[in-house]
């Protein structure tokens, strides 16, 4: 059996702002295994970014959180004391940001910046930490890594820095990897170097991923599991296969359409979905996707909208049943081709 | 100036003979000079380097490439907002330098990348989108509002909107509104520069179907300045590829795509990530990092990277050819006969 790195139920972040509380995230479940990549898909202001600092206890003073359960490996987070955290973090779970520009501090060179995580941790003197940096400079494919580390991270490309910053996430050998949109401000093809070192590195040492990003193509080429987050909710959760061939929920429906697929759409229409997002401040009741769904039942309105499991691992938060959801994706597909 | 009956017929270029691009650009180059101190000898920088496209009426070409490969600085030469240092830009026929910067903003239009900054904060929807029009001194006060909510409603833009700013838009409602102000002038081309990677995918969506149904409607012409490779897919006829200031391949989508020359436009395409769950992160055969454009290789700029390189590729830079319809600068492709450029 496959060990659970991460396992949250009911984690709900609400946040004080001048007009009320913003429910940001409420009430998801989710897991990730050893050794596996679990992505959070979603557009901007859905929650996941927010789940990540969640995650990391590096939430903004105004936000407060909750959860029934949250656990890395066997310890709890949610008693964990401040300073334990602060131990945690960096050394068992690490995180990756989206801008390698601003996640660098200007005035220290890269390789003391390396070296500062592991020593800091206690993992080693100055010396050992200088020979981690230097092996991990290798790994993440940096060549002539001795003479990176005396560099300044404006002597470096965007793409050079964020593999610093993964090397850095690795420094500790850390159980869980969070990297928040990691290639969004790349270039496509650097993009894919990355991507490749990370998910390569990954295998060889076993280490839990969340990815979050709104990035479909990178979603299918990298995600052993996929959450689809909409207004602070996880509408639907399943293997890559299961939400990129058989989505159920009407919201991951519209996305999956929403996308330009090489081949399929040139020059066509792109699904779309109309409206938009609605405002999580105040009271928020029912289906959070009604006012932009096109099968709207009246249950839709009011109270939790209960998940409906095909398998263990797939699950949707939505009132129509798997067959009258399979029927609403083939009219999508068939109004797309016409 | 007087004010211009309220219409937005256009004072017509001198004719020319034949049909003719509505766009073309002739071995266009810019070059910058660059200084890291005051003292320090300024270098040349490159930019765009000896660029020819013709565009069509009704076209959309997609620009291609990594950053720093001179897409920006290409697309502000065919707004008229930079000259080039060597080679000139037609538009229907005429070029560029020979008329007013006016008549040439009422024939090409830009669409910027981040509606965030590329509108008035404190501005309405409504003076923002009559700008152009003022500027212009076409029609009275009455006739611009009126040519206003015509143009936001082509746009998909609700009516009671015309009064907010955009801080009270949402990232696609922005877009629509840039969008619209590019259109108030009913201008013959626009320029996107990358119209859609601030937004969301829904958000993208409902923008390049737009962007689609103005085409048809309007008998537009685009250029597409882009990295997003499932985009350039969708929306594009042509595809030009642009690495360090050259065209290194230019020809119809269908065949770039299918059949890509350059090994550069092979890996771009090869690091295209499909929403495909079937297929794993591509393998990409590209060395090093992106050459500095202030001292780029010799030869062929792309050699250091390229998985395919000869003897001669840092040697002698490739004339371009004629392969199959598509327009490519490599040595795997020699020139049929002789007229090879001479190398630099």
């Amino acid at each position: 059996m496959t060990n659970k790195v991460l396992d949250v139920k009911n984690l709900t972040v609400d946040i004080d702002v001048p007009a009320g509380t913003l429910h940001a995230v409420s009430g998801i479940d989710f897991y990730v295994n050893e050794g596996e990549t679990l992505c959070i898909v979603g557009e901007s202001g859905c929650g996941k970014s927010i789940t990540a600092l969640a995650i990391m206890d590096i939430l903004p003073r105004k936000a407060k959180l909750k959860a029934d359960r949250m656990q890395l490996q066997h310890r709890d987070l949610l008693t964990l004391p401040k300073d334990e955290f602060a131990r945690l973090r960096g050394d068992r779970m690490a995180m990756i940001f989206q801008d390698p520009m601003t996640s660098l501090n200007p005035v220290y060179r890269v390789g003391d910046q390396l070296e500062e995580v592991y020593i800091q941790h206690g993992k080693g003197g100055r010396k050992e930490a200088s020979e981690r940096a230097e092996f991990l400079l290798d790994k993440v494919g940096i060549t002539a890594a001795k003479s990176r580390l005396i560099q300044y991270p404006h002597q470096l490309s965007g793409g050079l820095r964020q593999r610093i910053m993964i090397a850095m996430a690795l420094m500790c050998d850390p159980e869980l990897i969070i990297a928040d949109e990691p290639t969004t401000a790349l270039d496509v093809t650097i993009q894919a170097q990355i991507l490749n070192t990370l998910h390569g590195l990954q295998r060889e040492f076993n280490t839990a991923m969340i990815l979050i990003t709104h990035d479909l193509g990178v979603v299918a080429r990298v995600a052993d599991r996929v959450a689809v987050m909409y207004a602070g909710k996880i509408v639907e959760q399943g293997t890559a296969m299961e939400i990129f061939t058989q989505p159920n929920h009407p919201y991951t429906q519209g996305l999956m359409a929403c996308i330009p697929q090489p081949g399929k759409t040139g020059h066509g229409r792109l699904g779309s979905i109309p409206g938009i997002v609605p405002s999580l401040v105040g009271d928020i009741d029912g289906c959070l996707f009604r006012n932009r769904c096109a099968s709207i039942r009246p249950q839709c309105e009011k109270g939790e909208i209960p998940i409906q499991y095909l398998n263990e691992g797939h699950g949707y938060r939505c009132v129509l049943s798997v067959e009258e959801s399979a029927k609403r994706a083939q009219v999508d597909t068939l109004s797309e081709a016409s | 100036m007087s004010i211009q009956p309220a219409t937005l017929q256009r004072q017509p270029f001198a004719p020319v003979a034949g049909e003719v691009p509505v766009l073309e650009c002739r071995d266009v180059s810019r070059n910058f000079l660059v200084g890291k101190g005051l003292f320090s000898e300024k270098k040349t920088l490159r930019a765009v380097q000896n660029v020819s496209l013709t565009v069509r009426r009704g076209e959309v070409l997609a620009v291609v490439g990594e950053s720093g490969c001179g897409k920006t600085t290409l697309a502000k030469m065919l707004l008229g907002l930079l000259q080039p240092s060597s080679g000139e830009i037609f538009i229907e026929g005429t070029p560029i330098n020979d008329v007013d910067i006016r008549a040439v903003a009422r024939r090409v239009q830009p669409v910027f990348q981040d509606p965030y900054s590329s509108l008035n904060p404190r501005k309405t929807i409504a003076q923002i989108v009559g700008l152009p029009l003022a500027v212009h001194k076409i029609g009275d006060k009455e006739w611009r509002q009126k040519r206003v909510e015509e143009v936001l409603q082509m746009c998909e833009m609700p009516k009671r909107l015309v009064n907010q700013y955009p801080s009270q838009l949402s990232g696609g409602q922005r877009q629509r509104v840039a969008i619209a102000r590019a259109l108030v002038m009913k201008p013959e081309i626009l320029i996107c520069d990358e119209p859609t990677s601030a937004l969301d995918v829904s958000v993208q969506a409902h923008i390049l179907n737009l962007l689609q149904d103005l085409r048809d409607e309007l008998n537009l012409t685009y250029v597409f300045i882009s990295h997003n490779l499932a985009v350039v897919e969708h929306l594009a006829d042509t595809v030009a590829v642009m690495y360090l200031g050259r065209l290194i391949e230019y020809g119809p989508k269908d065949d770039i795509f299918n059949n890509p020359k350059h090994p550069y436009t092979q890996a771009l395409l090869d690091s295209f990530l499909t929403p495909d769950p079937t297929k794993d992160i591509p393998e990409i055969a590209l060395g090093r990092g992106f050459p500095n454009p202030l001292e780029p290789p010799t030869g062929c700029a792309f050699h250091p990277r390229c998985a395919k390189v000869m003897a001669q590729c840092s040697q002698t830079r490739p004339g371009q050819t004629s392969v199959q319809g598509i327009k490519v600068e490599c040595h795997l492709y020699p020139p049929v006969g002789a007229g090879q450029k001479a190398a630099e």
